[in-house]
């Protein structure tokens, strides 16, 4: 066995490709000549839309293929050991080499305790005696920073939030003391906030311990915050490479420049720009260029050479023969700025005053003795006005609230309290009380088309159902609106008779789209739409509800977790907090300063593909199981609590003019004083 | 259709619809094709070895095992053929409804049918049977209900695994009738559970079936019929083992081609449509 040197590199990929034969006979790559070094120490970031390929070159990194691949040819070494031969691998798996996943809540055993689970992993890959174990243990949890340690070994993995348990997932890599981390995606499901924490956490290890790290995102922003370098990936090969500034500042390459334009900005109401056309499937690449058909600056030249990795203009390498025009494409600053819409001080097309919905069950003996709720409801006090035309963001982290007042407004669940109007009409709380011609008014997108088009229904069955059901079209009428409705969505008639798995990601939100906006309806409520999908396909979508919206005048309530996106498309903007709204008004002013505590937080934690940005960690990294009983509904984790006021009182609403209103008991003045010092 | 080209592509649901075609098809023309009269005694043939004469030998009467092999699946498949549809459909028709309806209605019901379910099929059947009878009047509807206890079960499953996605919720919230949510986008998702289930549930009722016949409560002697032959050889196995061998691989191929299919059926409708559909 060689020895590895400091000229051996720690991570070093040779020319490697990776593919699968398909049941026609065909060898279809799904990695394509790859070649990577990482130093010891060095922090790589591999960054690419979904069907990439940078998970499976991490898994290759670890000398693991999934199932059905092989490797076609090249080679993987760590510290000069073949990962590819079988012998010897195993002992630096999870040892010298660690994976973290992405969803670390289902990598951690169910039925194990925390502690127990770190223990194997240092039975398994630790030399220190016995004995010491369970101290190490509690020292492995306190460096991945988790509240009381001690504690923590006897819980069980669901008794802690999905922050917590990635934070897990790192100790227990950490317990073999590893050379180097790979990270496949591993703050994706997280909340903005616990991502902030966690991404410097993993900035903080790598400075500290010189540990390498290989980070897999398609998110530019983490990757900016903890990668030195960053080696952008399309269609299983390296496009492009260099350091995070060379890559995220001057791109050299017409992808990595798309990528960075599709990006929503948060300073500004810009839609982003799109990226048109979508990833060739493996084995379906030419000669040439694989992103030549997506590319609007491929010429004859692009499509039947494929060239190598060069020097790029903009610095580090590029695989483009255009990188000299590519560097004058347009950036993320360049979107249109999306246009105010006038309204004409008309009512509202679409009021809620004070909504509030709970999922507790009471239980018979409860409802009997008529016993008081000791639950707060998950959602309380929703009140606010949907002008026509105008779209109002909702914004908020996971358990918001968010999707239960769309839900409460479309009818699938009956609000507990309050009343919903329809241009001044009472809505009937529920779907089965309300007119078919008063339901046709109001339509739902939802977040993953997967889940919301009958995967057994073709587009022209799912199409047909509002068309139907509010016109009672049919026939050849029914055909001819359908077309007419997938062009609006940019979709062809062929489309028709597909079924949705036929479909891209993006095509299939698309789907969906046409098919709310089928019912011609006045009001439309988007849940989480775009965070299924890649971002460039994210610019389309929000590209396209912007052109719809304003053709028909639709009121629109855009529900999202994401700022920028928020940013990118509402007029005006509620914060919410556990079901309570902490701050609202226009868009403008809600971004702007003075800013609610938690808002403050929120827009502190956004990530930006910027490696100088650097966020914010305000609020504190808690897990929160539901609204306090009283009081406001920030103050567990709020960074300017006053004190026993904000556990007693309901804040009180400060407005400060043209509808902005923050609910916090620090008056809006001092809040502003307090943001404005650095 | 789809579904079926891709189930036969596997092996074993090649073999096990083969097998199971083969049965249903000697069952429907044995009466014309079998040698002998299945009730001729003969008392000079009993035990005769199989020869040229009775290629499968013949009983402790002299009867022509081959004959009364062929007849002997009749009975038990006329039977379950009918009572397999009724109890896929009604246990379907409760499964979704108590899947969508849930609330005090499911949990009750879902208790009962653990309660039916805990107790032992033969128990049942023989309650049944030695109250009302054991004619076809009284084994299709009986065969029916407790098999399609089960199915309630599988059919309230597949219904909770649907009803809780979107495409559901955003049918509700368009307006459409509880009916045509159910007809267009609950029952097209749920079917391929029935189908399998369907499959299982006939090969579990034809064993029931012969099961009863080799107790002596399903079908009377001299009738022809597989349990009942197995019954009537096992006195003379060591003699005469053919006696016994024809009925029991007949029962066991058809069994377990039913199994096959069910199986290759599993498989190729967990694929059905979305990936195989021409692009």
């Amino acid at each position: 066995m060689k020895i590895a040197g400091d000229d051996v590199p720690l991570i070093g990929i040779t020319d490697l490709s990776v593919g699968f034969t398909t049941r026609a006979g065909v060898v279809a790559p799904v990695l394509r000549n790859i070649g990577l070094v990482v130093r010891r120490g060095e922090t790589v970031g591999l960054v690419g839309e979904s069907g990439s390929g940078k998970s499976t070159l991490a898994l290759v990194a670890m000398g693991y293929l999934k199932a059905g691949l092989r490797v076609l040819g090249g080679g993987v070494r760590f510290a000069g050991q073949d990962m590819l031969a079988g012998d010897g691998v195993a002992a630096i798996r999870g040892g010298r080499l660690a994976l973290i996943p992405q969803n670390a809540g289902q990598a951690l055993t169910p039925t194990i305790r925390i502690g127990a689970q770190i223990a194997e992993a240092l039975r398994l890959h630790s030399t220190l005696p016995r004995a010491d174990h369970a101290a190490r243990v509690v020292e492995l949890l306190a460096r991945v920073r988790l509240p009381t340690p001690g504690a923590l070994v006897t819980r069980y993995p669901h008794e802690l939030s999905g922050g917590q348990q990635q934070r897990v997932a790192i100790a227990m890599a950490l317990a073999g003391e590893p050379e180097a981390l790979l990270l496949d995606e591993p703050t994706t499901g997280l909340d903005v906030t616990t991502q902030a924490h966690v991404l410097e956490l993993l900035r903080d290890l790598a400075a500290s311990s010189g540990m390498a790290m290989v980070y897999v995102s398609h998110d530019l922003g983490a990757v900016a915050r903890v990668c030195a370098r960053v080696a952008v990936m399309y269609a299983g090969e390296i496009v492009a490479e260099g350091s995070a500034r060379q890559i995220l500042r001057t791109p050299s390459h017409p992808y990595a420049r798309g990528l960075i334009a599709a990006i929503p900005v948060l300073g500004e109401a810009r839609l982003p720009v799109p990226l048109d056309g979508r990833p060739p499937a493996p084995g379906a690449v030419g000669e040439g260029c694989s992103f030549a058909p997506r590319c609007g600056l491929a010429e004859a030249g692009c499509l039947t050479a494929r060239g190598a990795l060069v020097p790029a203009p903009g610095g580090g390498v590029v695989r483009c023969r255009r990188a000299d025009a590519a560097v004058r494409l347009p950036m993320r600053r360049d979107g249109a700025l999306r246009l105010a819409l006038e309204f004409d001080g008309g009512g509202g097309v679409l009021g809620l005053d004070a909504i509030a919905v709970s999922y507790a069950r009471r239980s018979l003996w409860d409802q009997i003795t008529r016993a008081p709720r000791d639950a707060a409801p998950v959602v309380d006090g929703i009140t606010l006005t949907l002008r026509p035309g105008e779209t109002i963001g909702l914004v908020g982290e996971s358990g918001s609230g968010k999707s239960t007042i769309l839900k409460s407004i479309a009818g699938l669940i009956g609000p507990l309290r309050g009343s919903i109007d329809l241009a001044g009409v009472a809505l009937a709380p529920r779907v089965a009380q309300r007119d078919v011609g008063v339901l046709r008014r109001v339509q739902l997108i939802f977040q993953n088309p997967d889940e919301s088009l009958n995967p057994r229904q073709t587009i022209a069955e799912i199409l047909a159902q509002p068309l139907g059901l509010y016109f009672g079209l049919s026939g050849a009428a029914l055909r001819a609106r359908s077309i007419e409705l997938l062009a609006q969505v940019r979709l062809g008639g062929h489309y028709l008779d597909r079924l949705p798995a036929q479909l891209s990601g993006g095509e299939k939100q698309r789907v969906a789209v046409a098919r709310a906006f089928a019912a011609d309806p006045d009001v439309v409520l988007c849940d989480e739409v775009t965070s299924a999908l890649d971002v460039s396909v994210q610019a389309a979508v929000l590209g396209l509800l912007d052109d719809l919206r304003r053709e028909r005048r639709t009121a629109c309530i855009f529900v999202s977790h994401d700022l920028g996106v928020v940013r990118a498309l509402a007029d005006r903007v509620v914060v919410l907090y556990q079901g309570r709204i902490c701050e609202s008004g226009p868009a403008d002013a809600v971004y702007g300063l003075p800013s609610h505590p938690y808002t403050e937080a929120l827009l502190g934690a956004v990530l930006e593909p910027d490696p100088d940005h650097a966020p914010r960690l305000l609020a504190a990294d808690i897990v929160e199981h539901g609204p306090p009983a009283r009081g406001c509904a920030f103050q567990n984790r709020c960074h300017r609590r006053l004190g026993g006021i904000c556990a007693t009182d309901a804040p009180p609403a400060h407005e400060i003019g043209d509808g902005h209103v923050i609910r916090c008991h620090i008056p809006p003045a001092t809040l502003a004083a307090a943001q404005a010092a650095p | 259709m789809g579904v079926l080209r891709r189930m036969l592509a596997r092996p074993s649901g090649a073999i096990g619809f083969a097998f199971v075609l083969l049965h249903l098809a000697a069952a429907v023309l044995s009466p014309w094709l079998v040698p002998y009269e299945a009730t001729a005694i003969d008392a000079a043939l009993m035990f005769a070895p199989p020869d040229a004469a009775h290629w499968l030998g013949t009983d402790q009467l002299g009867r022509d095992i081959l004959t009364r092999t062929m007849l002997g699946g009749r009975e038990a498949l006329l039977v379950t053929l009918i009572a397999t549809p009724l109890a896929v459909g009604w246990g379907a028709l409760v499964g979704i409804h108590l899947g969508l309806a849930g609330g005090r209605l499911d949990d009750v019901l879902m208790r009962v049918v653990d309660a039916v379910l805990a107790l032992p099929w033969i128990l049942k059947m023989l309650v049944i049977i030695v109250t009302f009878g054991a004619g076809v009047t009284v084994l299709v509807p009986t065969l029916a209900f407790f098999y399609g206890v089960p199915v309630i079960r599988v059919a309230r499953a597949a219904t909770l695994g649907v009803v809780a996605r979107d495409f559901i919720s955003a049918a509700r919230a368009r307006g459409h009738r509880p009916g045509a949510i159910v007809r267009r986008e609950l029952l097209p998702n749920v079917l391929d559970a029935l189908m399998v289930e369907g499959a299982m549930r006939w090969s579990w009722m034809l064993l029931a079936f012969s099961s009863l016949s080799f107790l002596g409560f399903g079908v009377a002697p001299p009738t022809p019929d597989w349990g009942l032959m197995i019954a009537d050889s096992r006195s003379f196995m060591a003699i005469a083992p053919w006696a016994a061998m024809a009925p029991v691989l007949a029962l066991s191929t058809l069994i377990i081609g039913i199994n096959f299919v069910a199986d290759a059926l599993a498989k190729a409708v967990g694929l059905d449509r979305a990936l195989n559909a021409p692009h």
